[in-house]
């Protein structure tokens, strides 16, 4: 997966465009019609309608497995809703705006920046975060191999650069160096561990092959 | 900031108990663990998502905070009307200028305080002006956007050049033009430049940086009666307990900060922030917990920035590479309250070779924005980016290679600090040396250019950080349990540079307890001691001396346990993996679970303290890098290839984090070098227009290279303390920057002096044009 793709969900993940997401929650009462529009997979305009901020709907997400059913407000991220309503606080936050990778979770199978991601969108699909790649207490090969490189300093950055990495590695199981470099390009490490991170992402896909 | 001061410090710092006269441990000679590339002790929380930083605490009943920001770069405010928002949704509580609690002087300086938690002259954009408490996070910013703030916009100024024009608004009272220190004057740099054979002259500029470390400013805070919690992202926890006990006036024994994951800090987290107290007071008026994060956006408006500089440096040399003069003048971007980091350009300058006569002179200006705070070696990123560069231009110049030009100039003693001590030891030379072996320097330059639009270079340049030698006070708890598993006690925050798995290597070398039966206690100001922030690159000379120390103080109490079982003289006896065995017969032995007198106790207890390194000399850390570049002459682009990082920072206690060290230094300085600019609204409104991390430009995968490799530089240096590990943090980023600018030198024969090297500016160069303005030079 490239940068680029990873900038337009929309048509992969079911999802809006990130110029629709910022217009639709940047006031108060928002105008979500076209998210919820293409979520249900109706025009647009078949039911625009403003929803109050407090106004919730039922959404069901299946986070690592288990399905939550929530009631959530229009305008919630993603993000919010894992962190403070599933309290899965291995996802972080870093700037809420699809910037800096942080928060980079797994939607069915693809990597996603959570924050640009509403739970209304997210209803119905398959979401995987940093904690959905242990095997009880086991860490995951991609995990591991982190651990082992020594791909971060400070760590807070890493769950988000653990998932781009596991879904660049199940979208291509054998990537080369450039190939690591770009997959990995939408995700800030400020402490710049990045060298030790492609090395990471080289010895998880080893480990994936080895089936281990 | 001069020698003696500590940014990261408020004040004097603590003198810790007098250390019990122990024996003096000899240095290590074999290491078993020390000096490994062991993996973090804590590696599995953070690739699990089981560590829980600050921002990632939930409380039962929390409450979410936000803050409104000024939006004008110079205002005063008339009238908060928080009437409407109180009455939405979820709201808990407000707090303004005026309410109970918020009369809280802030920002030291000059002998006082400037400002206060609400003041209502803002003097740059992003001055906290109200804070609200909501039970959700989106209810919070609901709420701050519907507060009524009525602003008198006041004329601004923003860039340095503006603010010191007559008739300039003023910043503050006083006038804009912080008055400079006494110039550093060594010799006669006069007399210096008549006797030199080359002089040159030249302005260089860099770039205003932004710490923003991923992990957002903020805390969260809980009362307990009169007692406090603090969950803070932090560098220091007791920086911040200090901060918030002064600002709430509580006494230091209810106020207990936490900060056992921390998501960066680079400088912008070594103190309290306005967040660490406006918490507590939200806290204390709604009975319930409060979080309270910032946004990214207001982390880059207010919570620091490296200043930008603009540096004369003026340089004499003679025919066989003799520096002989050396002058400086740098003017620095203060912003509107300044925290440090002009003050120490000019150290490298006037420390890192021998030249006999020179001349330094700083100056700090107040301009209408987020004010500077220390940002990874305060200062040196830029002394450096002018002196190394002029070093490269003066090897031209006398036809010198450049590495035999610094080496030719390469001192043994401080002649900055009185006395002109020794340094215990640099490795400098070595990194020169070993550096451009390692590297294939000579073989690099001698490579004819290929003709092509695309061209490759080499550079180098070097560095050393004012810091990095450690000192008192540190002290270290060591607890050994009946079973032989340990714990490790102390202050210290680890930032991401390993501290807890070096601290507890040097507790598995001492002791013998494996890696996976030692834990860690740290960053608690409820539960461990005193310690400094972490940075300043003394994290690793200060605290480990402790560590080791209070490892053989348990040590000792455990041979003289065993010596009574044994009926040997305790110094007969050493720690042999789980055994206690007598050096003169090996065959008399007692394994630890076997020494009845420990069995009994069941805990063996020891504490260390770090003393003074020796008189009369001092400690720093050395280093030089290499960098192989290629420049599209026709896009602009420079495209770093590889780095190798020569350093001496002693003792390395784990080369796996510290070659983590040295590849994000150089990150960082890439982005120093090449990426990263404060840009504002100077001609207009005075704005912050790299607001997030889209516009503000740090590296990412794409411009760090993957062929990132050091050559570790031990000068053997054992006497200063008794593990003889000096930092490496600062050092890393230091000389990044402008060994890349040598290296497009080398590459192309474009001199560029202001960084960040824009493609823009490059193609300004190569069209033979003035390099095109930027940073706080735009709007001129």
């Amino acid at each position: 997966m490239d940068h680029e793709e990873r900038d337009k969900p929309a048509a992969a993940a079911g999802g809006v465009s990130r110029r629709g997401f910022i217009t639709s929650v940047g006031s108060g009462a928002i105008g979500v019609a076209a998210a919820s529009a293409l979520v249900q997979g109706a025009p647009p305009q078949a039911q625009a309608e403003a929803v109050k901020a407090g106004d919730v709907s039922p959404v069901a997400l299946t986070v690592n497995g288990r399905t939550h059913k929530l009631l959530v407000e229009a305008r919630w991220s993603l993000l919010h809703v894992l962190r403070d309503h599933l309290g899965l606080t291995g996802t972080k936050v870093g700037c809420e705006r699809g910037e800096c990778g942080a928060c980079t979770v797994l939607i069915d199978g693809k990597a996603r920046y959570a924050c640009m991601t509403l739970a209304v969108e997210a209803d119905g699909h398959d979401i995987t975060t940093v904690e959905g790649l242990m095997s009880g207490e086991e860490l995951g090969p991609t995990q591991r191999a982190f651990a082992e490189e020594d791909a971060f300093q400070c760590g807070y950055c890493t769950p988000g650069q653990v998932m781009a990495a596991e879904g660049l590695l199940r979208a291509n199981p054998s990537p080369d160096l450039d190939q690591i470099r770009h997959g990995m390009a939408g995700n800030i490490c400020r402490c710049g561990a990045y060298a030790h991170i492609f090395k990471a992402v080289a010895k998880a896909a080893d480990l994936k092959r080895q089936g281990r | 900031m001069k020698d003696d001061e500590l940014y990261f410090w408020n004040g004097p710092l603590p003198e810790t108990q007098a250390p019990a006269p122990g024996p003096v441990p000899e240095p290590w000679d074999e290491t078993t663990v020390v000096g490994k590339p062991v993996i973090r002790i804590d590696a599995y929380d953070r690739v699990s998502g089981s560590a829980q930083y600050p921002s990632d605490v939930r409380l039962a009943d929390m409450l979410h905070a936000a803050v409104l920001s000024c939006p004008h770069a110079h205002a005063m405010v008339r009238k908060v009307d928080t009437s409407a928002a109180e009455k939405m949704p979820g709201v808990r509580a407000i707090l303004k200028d005026g309410d109970v609690g918020t009369n809280v002087p802030w920002f030291a300086g000059r002998g006082g305080f400037s400002s206060r938690l609400f003041d209502p002259h803002c003097r740059y954009q992003g001055d906290e002006v109200a804070v609200v408490a909501a039970d959700t996070i989106y209810q919070a910013w609901d709420a701050v956007r519907a507060i009524k703030v009525d602003y008198e916009v006041l004329p601004q100024v923003t860039s340095v050049a503006d603010a010191l024009k007559p008739g300039a608004p003023a910043v503050r009272d006083g006038g804009n033009a912080i008055p400079p220190g006494k110039p550093y004057v060594r010799g006669d740099v006069e007399a210096g430049f008549t006797s030199a054979d080359v002089v040159i002259e030249h302005t260089f500029t860099t770039p205003c940086e932004l710490q923003n470390a991923m992990e957002l400013h903020g805390c969260v805070a809980k009362w307990d009666g009169p007692r406090l919690t603090i969950w803070e992202s932090t560098q220091g926890v007791f920086g911040v307990q200090t901060g918030v006990a002064r600002a709430l006036n509580i006494p230091l024994a209810n106020i207990r900060v936490i900060g056992h994951y921390m998501g960066g800090g680079f400088g912008a987290k070594l103190s309290a922030g306005k967040y660490s107290v406006l918490a507590p007071l939200l806290a204390r008026k709604t009975g319930r917990p409060v979080r309270l994060f910032l946004s990214r956006e207001q982390v880059c408006l207010s919570m620091g920035n490296r200043p930008a500089n603009t540096i004369t440096l003026k340089a004499g040399v003679k025919k066989d590479g003799s520096l002989v003069a050396l002058q400086s003048k740098t003017v620095g971007s203060g912003g509107a309250y300044s925290e440090g980091g002009t003050g120490s350009v000019d150290f490298v300058i006037r420390e890192l070779y021998a030249c006999p006569n020179v001349q330094c002179e700083n100056a700090n200006v107040f301009t209408h924005a987020g004010p500077e705070r220390p940002f990874r070696a305060p200062g040196h990123p830029q002394g450096a980016w002018a002196l190394e560069i002029m070093l490269d231009a003066l090897a031209v110049k006398i036809g010198m290679d450049p590495i035999a030009l610094r080496l030719k100039n390469v001192t043994l003693v401080s002649q900055t600090r009185s006395g002109n001590p020794k340094y215990t030891s640099t490795g400098f030379a070595d990194c020169l040396t070993k550096g451009a072996e390692a590297f294939g320097w000579a073989a690099a330059r001698a490579r004819k250019p290929a003709p092509s639009h695309i061209r490759r270079g080499v550079g180098v340049a070097g560095g050393m950080w004012q810091g990095g030698g450690g000192s008192p006070p540190a002290t270290a708890i060591v607890k050994l349990f009946a079973d032989g598993s340990a714990n490790l006690n102390m202050g210290a925050s680890d930032i991401g540079c390993g501290t807890k798995t070096w601290g507890a290597q040097i507790v598995a070398e001492e002791l013998g307890v494996p890696m996976d039966r030692i834990s860690v206690e740290h960053a608690d100001t409820g539960t461990t001691q005193f310690a400094t922030p972490s940075g300043g690159s003394k994290t690793v000379p200060t605290e480990s001396p402790a560590i080791r120390s209070a490892a053989i103080e348990v040590k000792q109490q455990l041979y003289a346990m065993a010596a009574e079982q044994l009926k040997l003289p305790a110094t007969d006896l050493e720690l042999r993996g789980s055994e206690v065995v007598s050096k003169s017969d090996a065959t008399k032995k007692v394994a630890l679970g076997q020494i009845q007198a420990f069995g009994r106790r069941g805990l063996l207890v020891g504490i260390g303290y770090r003393v003074p390194n020796p008189p009369g000399s001092v400690v720093n850390p050395f280093g030089v890098q290499f960098a192989e570049v290629e420049v599209n002459t026709k896009t602009g682009e420079i495209k770093v290839l590889r780095f190798l990082a020569a350093h001496d920072s002693g003792r390395v206690l784990n080369p796996k984090m510290f070659h983590n060290q040295l590849i994000g230094g150089i990150t960082m300085g890439i982005g120093f070098g090449l990426t990263e600019d404060r840009v504002m609204d100077d001609r207009q409104l005075g704005k912050l227009l790299t607001v997030s991390l889209h516009d503000y430009k740090m590296p990412t995968a794409l411009d760090a290279p993957a062929d990132k490799t050091m050559v570790i530089v031990d000068p053997q240096d054992r006497a200063f303390s008794n593990t003889g590990a000096k930092g490496v943090g600062e050092p890393a980023t230091i000389p990044t920057a402008p060994a890349i600018a040598n290296a497009v030198f080398n590459a192309t024969g474009l001199r560029l002096t202001d960084a960040p090297m824009s493609p823009a500016r490059v193609l300004s160069a190569i069209a033979g044009q003035k390099p095109a303005p930027a940073g706080q030079k735009r709007g001129e």
